[in-house]
């Protein structure tokens, strides 16, 4: 994907839950076609600011948003706003591996059938090709019946990958998707995202900073709710504007 | 102070003192006398209706008509009449009971609304069977004019099990993780898509064993059909929805209290109460079989 400017712009952009304020009237522009990583201590709202980028927070129902999240220019919270088409648009992995309990083929499939696609041989190609996109094809490819749950924890996280690919997104986002990973899995993941990086934008929540440091483009850092800090990755881990940063990747808190 | 406070703790930990396994021996004991009570309550009510009953079973007993004022025969019609009501009363029961625990589980939101009918819910489940009986005869049978017949009284069952039937779908759909509604919600599924191809075929399992347990539940059921659809005799089966039936709870009744023949159909009555039992006891089998495999099964 060419780097063709700001594909999320977030302005002035606050989250409550209830009267908690949990994000703080932050401004960030993610770059398309880049990986920006969001970094910060437990709390500090980073995975709460992501997961409002595709609406998901609109499940937790306490909460409540104020400002601007502009998805290429369209403001997202609009009351027009399509979520569902937003969500196909802006696709999520969590932190925990959640195929469904179904079979290796139905999990990749889920979301075109769902918008529609019947045809067997279509599908047939939307699942090989998401799983090849995914690095997961050559480990799978004899046992697409067989259930995604029982895959390892690793090939996991790359099936829920697959599944959010086999629905064309133009953004992925990853909420610490290697905290429940063996260090070997881990590094498969982000040789993948760095793969991914090619096709699709990513933005990653992360509280390993080294990750951060080693896959991400720009890196955001975020504190009680606060984005302190945001710039190229090698600025921001070299040399931080902020003493917040600094004490932050120099691990003297987090 | 470390070795100190080691010391101290030492006899504690190595040394019961008596007093303690006195008080525990008797409490262990008494846990087991009356756990055991339980069980081997269970097995002299079989061993006495099996001891009782199982001579007059034959394939004759299952599949011929009572003849000769009831004393002689078998319980076809009876059997027939049962798996009937039965399987009208979860046919109209499980739709009701599972949309019902749909909005419960994924759509309502704590308020008074899910208060009231949570409420109703478990009232529902604490009024005794009788009451539903009347409840059926009052609505049922007189004022929809269905009459005593099948209609009714599967109907009637089918209210007096409904609350069973939503919690434990409720119970059902509650236990699918979080994580498949997001997953699903993030490949851009409408919140029904999301219920209707993963929550629901997740939970369904679980639904299912609900459901096969409240069948075996209604079919042994006797007060809700006594007033709504059992019949003291039927030549044969029914031919319609508005005829009454026989039932087996309810041929016990007749046949050990308002016959004629009391003493001579004994045997009968044990046989319908062993026929009963053992349709009930493999129903519930079936539940229990289903709901460890769905245990084993799961690993999320």
């Amino acid at each position: 994907m060419v780097d063709d400017g700001n594909i999320f712009e977030i302005k002035d952009f606050s989250i409550y839950y209830g009267d908690f304020m949990a994000v703080k009237n932050v401004r960030l522009d993610v770059r398309s076609g880049r990986i920006t990583a969001i970094i910060g201590p437990s709390g500090c709202g980073k995975s709460t600011l992501l997961r409002s980028l595709n609406r998901m927070n609109d499940l937790i129902i306490s909460s409540r948003v104020e400002g601007q999240v502009l998805f290429q220019g369209v403001d997202i919270y609009h009351r027009d706003t399509d979520v569902i088409e937003l969500r196909r648009r802006v696709g999520m992995v969590f932190q925990k591996p959640n195929p469904f309990p179904s079979s290796v083929y139905e999990n990749v499939a889920y979301g075109p059938k769902i918008r529609g696609v019947k045809k067997k041989s279509q599908l047939d190609e939307i699942v090989e090709n998401a799983l090849v996109r995914a690095d997961l094809w050559k480990e799978v490819k004899d046992k697409l019946n067989e259930s995604g749950l029982s895959l390892s924890g690793g090939q996991m996280q790359r099936l829920c990958i697959a599944r959010s690919l086999a629905q064309e997104p133009e953004v992925l986002l990853f909420d610490e998707p290697t905290s429940a990973l063996d260090p070997i899995s881990t590094a498969n993941i982000e040789n993948l995202l760095q793969e991914l990086q090619k096709t699709v934008t990513i933005i990653i929540v992360t509280h390993n900073m080294q990750q951060a440091a080693r896959i991400s483009n720009y890196t955001a850092f975020m504190y009680l709710g606060e984005m302190i800090e945001f710039g190229d990755t090698d600025t921001i881990f070299v040399n931080p504007y902020n003493k917040l940063t600094e004490e932050y990747i120099t691990g003297r808190f987090g | 102070m470390n070795g100190a406070s080691q010391r101290a703790l030492e006899p504690f930990a190595l040394v019961r003192k008596k007093r303690f396994s006195l008080k525990q021996g008797f409490f262990l004991s008494l846990i087991r006398t009356f756990g055991f009570a339980g069980a081997v309550t269970l097995f002299i009510i079989l061993f006495f209706v099996v001891y009782n009953g199982i001579h007059v079973i034959s394939w004759d007993f299952i599949s011929k008509p009572p003849i000769e004022a009831m004393t002689k025969g078998g319980i076809f019609p009876v059997i027939v009449g049962t798996v009937l009501l039965t399987a009208l009363c979860m046919i109209t029961v499980i739709p009701i009971g599972v949309t019902t625990a749909v909005f419960l589980a994924e759509y309502s939101k704590p308020g008074l609304l899910l208060n009231t009918v949570m409420m109703s819910i478990y009232t529902l489940a604490g009024v005794p069977s009788v009451v539903f009986g009347l409840f059926g005869l009052g609505v049922f049978v007189v004022m929809f004019n269905f009459g005593m017949s099948l209609l009714a009284g599967s109907l009637t069952l089918a209210i007096m099990v409904l609350p069973y039937i939503i919690s434990t779908s409720e119970e059902a759909l509650k236990a699918v993780p979080y994580s498949f509604r997001e997953a699903s919600l993030a490949c851009g599924a409408t919140k029904w898509q999301t219920i209707k191809k993963v929550v629901l075929p997740t939970a369904m399992p679980g639904i299912l064993t609900g459901a096969i347990l409240g069948t075996a539940k209604v079919s042994g059921e006797t007060a809700p059909i006594m007033f709504t659809a059992a019949a003291f005799f039927t030549p044969g089966v029914p031919r319609s929805l508005f005829e009454p039936v026989m039932a087996l709870p309810y041929h016990i009744y007749v046949l050990a209290t308002a016959g004629t023949h009391i003493e001579e159909t004994r045997g009968i009555q044990y046989g319908t109460a062993l026929t009963l039992i053992v349709l009930v006891l493999g129903m519930n089998l079936l539940g229990i079989i289903l709901r460890s495999r769905q245990r084993k099964k799961k690993t999320w």
